[in-house]
């Protein structure tokens, strides 16, 4: 079954202008651009959006589970890189 | 629930949505088939959003042939309760879905035809079916786009996926003439601003499909025989299993709903 299995793409959709992509899944297709078509199928069928994204998944670097500690623990006791130190003026609106 | 008796002939208006009816019902009932049995899920679910497409047509088409008719019959009424010969469909709708070859050939060669007609009918001085055109409209270029792409990569794919390509492309060839035969009643409500007088839709029709078998590498099908009579009642001998199918659950359970 392996070998006539399709390639797997990850999907990211818009979910209306102004927003970004946002992965929501993945799926199998031959090639990218029924990937896209399959994307439209299984992820937009209830207007959820107005762009996609695939991605083929063997493209994607991830970081690896191993190098977690490494990666992001030095981050967690160093809150002096969180803007929480000065305060917000009442006429500021969208921060 | 009253069965009308055959020889009481329809308005030809609600005739007319009959046919465009019965063509997106029964299409809908043959793309269902497939759901669980596509190459891959995707693929399943590709097949049955064409399927509820087809389907949401089909019952806005006989709901109104009902309306247009005046005798009481509901959407259910006529898809589940008409006997064989009051189905006005197209031959090539009910023929049976094959192997995917033969389903993407027949879905290239109908929804082809469907876009055409539907375009035109959007502009229909009927309003209703003016509107029910105007929505399904970009539905229908979906599902012609979808058999489009499977065409391409089937025809100029490995030498069996041509192979079988080019087979599907066979086993439809003889109900293509049927689509755009057309007849007095059609031609009159075309006259009207209803209807869509369909031979006008063929040149477009062999355009279209000509560039896609071009550019799949594949032979243009030649057939040695034409269908016809899908109109008038007249159907294949795969039509009744396909009724049974459908209608079983309703006749089993008369009134029943969810």
């Amino acid at each position: 079954m392996s070998e006539r299995d399709w390639p797997l793409f990850e999907v990211f959709v818009r979910s209306r202008r102004g927003l970004s992509h946002v992965h929501v899944g993945s799926l199998h297709a031959p090639d990218a651009e029924m990937a896209v078509r399959n994307a439209r199928d299984v992820y937009t069928r209830r207007n959820e959006g107005v762009s996609i994204w695939v991605v083929p998944t063997a493209a994607v670097i991830a970081s690896s589970p191993d190098e977690k500690d490494t990666f992001f623990d030095p981050a967690g006791d160093k809150a002096y890189r969180h803007p929480t130190f000065y305060d917000i003026p009442a006429e500021v609106q969208h921060l | 629930m009253s069965a009308v008796p055959l020889d009481v002939p329809l308005p030809p208006l609600a005739t007319y949505a009959l046919r465009l009816g019965d063509d997106a019902l029964i299409l809908a009932q043959r793309m269902g088939e497939w759901i669980a049995s596509a190459p891959q899920i995707e693929e399943d679910v590709a097949l049955g959003n064409i399927a509820l497409d087809l389907l949401g047509q089909a019952r806005t088409l006989l709901t109104y042939a009902g309306e247009v008719e005046g005798a009481g019959r509901s959407e259910d009424d006529l898809a589940y309760l008409r006997e064989e010969r009051a189905f006005l469909n197209l031959h090539i709708v009910e023929q049976p879905g094959g192997d995917f070859g033969v389903t993407m050939a027949r879905l290239l060669f109908f929804s082809t035809y469907q876009l055409g007609l539907y375009d035109r009918l959007q502009h229909s001085s009927d309003p209703t079916l003016a509107g029910v055109a105007g929505k399904a409209v970009k539905e229908v270029a979906y599902h012609r786009d979808h058999a489009t792409q499977w065409v391409l990569r089937l025809g100029d794919g490995t030498q069996e996926s041509h192979r079988r390509m080019q087979a599907g492309l066979a086993a439809m060839a003889p109900f293509v003439d049927e689509m755009f035969t057309g007849d007095g009643l059609e031609q009159s409500l075309s006259s009207a601003g209803v209807a869509v007088d369909v031979p006008t839709l063929r040149e477009e029709w062999d355009r279209y499909v000509g560039s896609v078998l071009r550019e799949a590498t594949l032979e243009p099908p030649e057939t040695t025989w034409t269908a016809r009579g899908g109109r008038r009642g007249i159907h294949s001998e795969h039509f009744g299993h396909l009724l049974a199918q459908l209608q079983h659950l309703h006749r089993s359970h008369p009134g029943a709903s969810w």
